[in-house]
């Protein structure tokens, strides 16, 4: 029981020892800012590698739930009068019921026509967030107010770190719960044959349903740490680049590997920071590495390299 | 007892009666044996049996309740498995996840508890383990179980499809050409697993090519021709039939089949 325990949260153990060691080698305040949103971002990619790389179907719209729970915890505040975190639970509820009802007539479509239909419900979003400009601010964005729990008024990148380092392996930890259950071998059934998983019982409409609800909560509450943590928040938080990005970072980390998600999100949040040494080739020389990994480690970085490890072991 | 029945059961595809009136009525614990020359209708028939698809006319019934319509996952609850003549293996997932999913309709699922992995659900994992690694050994694949089971030879994907559909515990256990692209040792494998799995009082029915296999262990057999029924009987019965015979060889083979035998 406890070794079995064990084996299955050995990949949030290993990343949760790695983030407590890692502050000690942090140079500046700066490293803290960048992992605090290597977090941010890997909680998103978690979610979304739970409905891309485990169940297989694509979301090209992703962002349009971050974007929800970013706006949740400036607008909550701001003009309902609810202290942030209830704002972050009630983004997470409303992405949560979006995805819901948005879910049931898109979920039904495959592959090409799935991915543009999310496409078009990221769009939607981010229109929505820059014209309500009454409620957003417009395209120019609005000011998030603070983080204040009880009496504490959560400020600094270093606790920032902390808190969105607890809260990612706390999403780790319950997508590893949910791979190694019955939801999750229905899951991981429908992505590799949907008819063979109907003739074995499987309600094959309600799994995809669930878990595109729960990776939209999972992309909600990215999207409020990251409202909070940047004091600001303006329509691109939804917008289309956002949504490739996390897609990229899925696929780049591995699909259906948890801790691809935090490589993935590793990458293409501290690369371009790495690359701003080489000013306007910067954005060439990231797609270029991006381009480089993918042509060598086509399965993603940690799929592949596992696979690498195990064929040298035998 | 009669545990599946069809009532001039009937479907359309632009104009063409792929089925066409067919009546079946299969008894309990029987190997009931569908045949045909190719486009009579087999696979059809078991589309529409197992759910697939809905049938333009007549009626299904599963142990005695009429299931004409239903999706394939409710009729799935209802006891009703099937392999399928190109596999359909989860092909990411290890040979054992792929039998541990043929047990779902057993499990007992909350995403809630499942996201939290409460006590039930470990618990529920390991006799979902089990049984799991009991229907792998039937079929002789229980050495491979963590294999990934792409991996796995033809023959043995063949035996993985029944293993899973055997984990369900179904009442009635559709097998669409289990022998088909398997060598003669393959085929005996299957004739074999077949058997036993009629020892448990699961009804077998069977869409197959090979008559040997077919003739080996039906108990009966039903004739299709152009989604129709042109005969059934005992193997026996079926095989001295001269119907048959020119169905499969028309008009002319048939002749040429008399003289051979003369």
């Amino acid at each position: 029981m406890r070794a079995l325990l064990e084996t299955r949260l050995l990949p949030a153990i290993a990343v949760a020892a790695i983030v407590i060691v890692l502050p000690w080698f942090f140079p500046s305040m700066f490293y803290y800012r960048i992992g605090t949103l290597v977090f941010i971002y890997a909680l998103a990619v978690v979610g979304l590698n739970l409905l891309m790389g485990f169940a297989g179907q694509v979301s090209l719209g992703h962002a349009g739930f971050l974007g929800i729970g970013a706006y949740s915890v400036a607008i909550g505040p701001t003009y309902l009068g609810m202290p942030s975190w209830l704002s972050l639970f009630a983004g997470a509820a409303l992405s949560g019921i979006v995805a819901f009802l948005v879910g049931r007539p898109i979920l039904r479509l495959k592959g090409h026509y799935l991915a543009v239909a999310t496409l078009g419900f990221g769009l939607l979003v981010a229109i929505v967030l820059s014209n309500e400009a009454g409620w957003t601010g417009g395209p120019d964005g609005m000011t998030v107010p603070k983080l204040t729990l009880f009496d504490w008024s959560v400020r600094g990148s270093d606790t920032w770190y902390w808190i969105a380092c607890a809260t990612c392996v706390l999403g780790f930890v319950l997508a590893l719960n949910l791979m190694h259950s019955p939801t999750g071998r229905s899951l991981q059934a429908i992505h590799d044959s949907e008819i063979a998983s109907l003739v074995l019982g499987v309600d094959v409409a309600s799994k995809k349903l669930t878990i595109f609800i729960i990776s939209a909560i999972y992309a909600s509450v990215a999207g409020s740490y990251l409202a909070l943590f940047n004091g600001h928040v303006t329509p691109d938080v939804a917008g289309f680049l956002r949504s490739i990005e996390l897609v990229a970072m899925v696929v780049l980390g591995g699909m259906g590997s948890i801790v691809g998600s935090l490589v993935g999100a590793i990458v293409l949040v501290v690369l371009p920071q790495v690359l701003t040494v080489f000013h306007e080739y910067e954005q060439a020389l990231l797609g270029l590495i991006v381009m480089v990994f993918m042509i060598f480690l086509r399965r993603g970085i940690v799929p592949s390299l596992v696979a690498m490890l195990k064929g040298w072991r035998k | 007892m009669i545990v599946l029945e069809t009532d001039r059961l009937a479907i359309t595809f632009g104009g063409v009666r792929a089925i066409d009136g067919v009546n079946i009525a299969i008894e309990s614990g029987q190997v009931f044996s569908i045949i045909g020359p190719n486009g009579s209708g087999k696979t059809t028939l078991f589309n529409l049996v197992s759910g697939l698809y809905k049938p333009n006319d007549g009626s299904i019934r599963l142990a005695g309740e009429t299931v004409t319509g239903l999706a394939p996952d409710q009729l799935a609850r209802r006891g009703l498995s099937r392999t399928f003549q190109n596999l359909q293996i989860f092909s990411r997932m290890t040979v054992l996840e792929n039998v541990m999913v043929g047990r779902h309709r057993h499990e007992r699922t909350g995403v809630l508890a499942d996201l939290l992995h409460w006590p039930t659900v470990a618990r529920q994992n390991r006799a979902t383990r089990e049984a799991a690694l009991a229907a792998l050994a039937r079929v002789n694949l229980a050495d491979v179980a963590e294999r990934q089971a792409g991996s796995l030879a033809y023959g043995a994907l063949k035996r993985l499809e029944i293993a899973r559909a055997l984990a369900s515990e179904p009442k009635v256990l559709l097998l669409d050409e289990p022998a088909a692209g398997c060598n003669p040792i393959e085929t005996q494998d299957i004739d074999h697993v077949i058997r036993s799995i009629t020892q448990d009082g699961i009804t077998v029915v069977l869409v197959e090519h090979d008559m040997r296999l077919v003739m080996n262990i039906s108990d009966r057999v039903h004739v299709l021709q152009s989604g129709r029924t042109l005969t059934e009987g005992t193997p026996e019965e079926v095989r001295s039939n001269p119907a048959v015979i020119e169905a499969y060889l028309g008009v002319h083979g048939s002749q040429e089949a008399g003289r051979a035998f003369d």
